[in-house]
């Protein structure tokens, strides 16, 4: 238990040890840690900003649809008047050339009938000269006669 | 071993293993005569007290040059790798014993003063390497030397007070060199001379006093870590005498016993000499 130079020495070794331990051990282990703390910080702010966007996202997201299906709603319904509609004017359309139709039939008719009447009357007139004529034994000047045959046709 | 009976047997493992310079004219144990002044190993505990001061404990700076290696060592491997992502289990390990010795600087240093930190890192984990080399079985090592043809070898360094008191001189020249660099020479006398009684009739009462307290701090310091560290490995030693089959009885106890000691006596030096950095850097 004698005190001599060993204290020195001992002295001198402690010295040598902090300074190495200042300059090459310190710096790089707290650098790290501290470089760690930071980016364990930055992925926590990220993290909180990241599910903050996906709030609104969500949010956002959620009001487009909304729209879209309103959009949507108001397009079928568009559609279904639109639809009525053309329905509708064809149905008039149908009904417009049925009656066209029907019209021009019967106009025909009309007319067919006065030819046929007309020619009947021609006919009559011809059967009832020719009567005439046999009755008088004379033969008709159908000039001379035909005023009056054809005021005979008229009433006919 | 030269240890026939229990008394010569502990005397024998308190002895280190001397490496010093012998006078002139001096008999050594085996009755030669030394015939100049030379440098040597003491082969008893009497010569290596005559070598005086002008002498080396091998084994004590030995060992704690081979701890403090270790350390730097292998914090400085997890230094050059050390990342700032996912630590590895020794970067871990490392990690955790720099944010302990952060938090202690935080809490005791109240200055500002980059040099702190890491001092403390280095005074925790070389004294707790140190102190742990006292968990060896005292007769391991020593016989080993013994077969190298080394008398006397005693490998835990803070059971020397060389070894405690070296590291508390280092601490207490960096008070000397704070005191004077933070409060300048004038305020340093001044702070001795007027505290704790700020009167001027009382200035050599409070010189005798504050000098007193400055110099029992390095003292303190290197007597509470080697009283602690000897005690202990009395007591290991004296367990060691017990017959073979009965000294894990007592062994076992004692041994988990000073995991805390030596884990406590690295810390509370640390933490003292942190407190009285911190009390150099105080201007009032």
């Amino acid at each position: 238990m004698n005190i001599n130079l060993t204290l020195i020495g001992q002295t001198i070794a402690f010295a040598i040890f902090v300074w190495f331990c200042v300059k090459y051990v310190w710096p790089p282990i707290t650098g790290a840690m501290s470089a760690r703390q930071k980016k364990i910080a930055d992925g926590l702010s990220a993290a909180d900003r990241a599910s903050l966007d996906l709030e609104l996202a969500q949010e956002k997201a959620t009001k487009e649809m909304h729209k879209a299906k309103e959009e949507a709603a108001a397009l079928i319904d568009q559609a279904n008047k639109r639809a009525a509609q053309i329905v509708e004017a064809s149905k008039a359309d149908a009904r417009k050339e049925g009656d066209k139709l029907i019209e021009q039939a019967r106009a025909e008719i009309q007319q067919e009938r006065v030819q046929a009447r007309d020619a009947l009357r021609a006919e009559v007139a011809a059967i009832a000269i020719a009567g005439a004529e046999k009755i008088l034994e004379t033969s008709v000047d159908a000039k001379a006669h035909s005023e009056m045959l054809d005021k005979l046709a008229a009433e006919l | 071993m030269a240890a026939d009976t229990p008394v010569e047997y502990i005397k024998h493992h308190l002895q280190n293993l001397t490496y010093g310079k012998l006078p002139e004219g001096y008999e050594r144990a085996d009755g030669t005569v030394v015939e100049e002044a030379s440098w040597t190993f003491a082969r008893t505990a009497a010569e290596a007290s005559d070598m005086g001061f002008m002498a080396f404990h091998v084994d004590t700076l030995g060992w704690s040059i081979v701890m403090g290696i270790l350390f730097l060592g292998i914090f400085r491997f997890v230094a050059s790798r050390a990342t700032s992502g996912v630590p590895g289990g020794l970067q871990n390990a490392v990690e955790i014993s720099v944010e302990f010795i952060q938090g202690m600087v935080r809490d005791g240093f109240h200055g500002r003063n980059q040099l702190i930190a890491p001092l403390a890192l280095t005074m925790f984990v070389w004294i707790l390497l140190m102190n742990s080399l006292k968990l060896i079985p005292v007769d391991y090592i020593p016989t080993i030397a013994h077969a190298m043809g080394l008398e006397y070898f005693k490998i835990v360094p803070t059971t020397d007070p060389n070894g405690t008191f070296g590291i508390s001189i280092g601490v207490f020249l960096l008070i000397l060199f704070y005191s004077f660099k933070v409060k300048g020479p004038g305020g340093f006398l001044k702070e001795l001379s007027f505290t704790p009684f700020n009167h001027w009739a009382l200035i050599p009462f409070n010189l005798v006093l504050e000098l007193l307290v400055l110099f029992v701090k390095p003292i303190s310091l290197a007597l509470r870590l080697f009283g602690n560290m000897y005690a202990g490995e009395v007591v290991f030693i004296l367990i060691a005498l017990l017959p073979f089959w009965v000294q894990w009885t007592l062994n076992v106890p004692w041994a988990i016993f000073h995991i805390l000691v030596i884990l406590l006596q690295a810390f509370i030096f640390t933490t003292l000499a942190v407190v009285y950095l911190s009390a150099a850097h105080e201007d009032h």
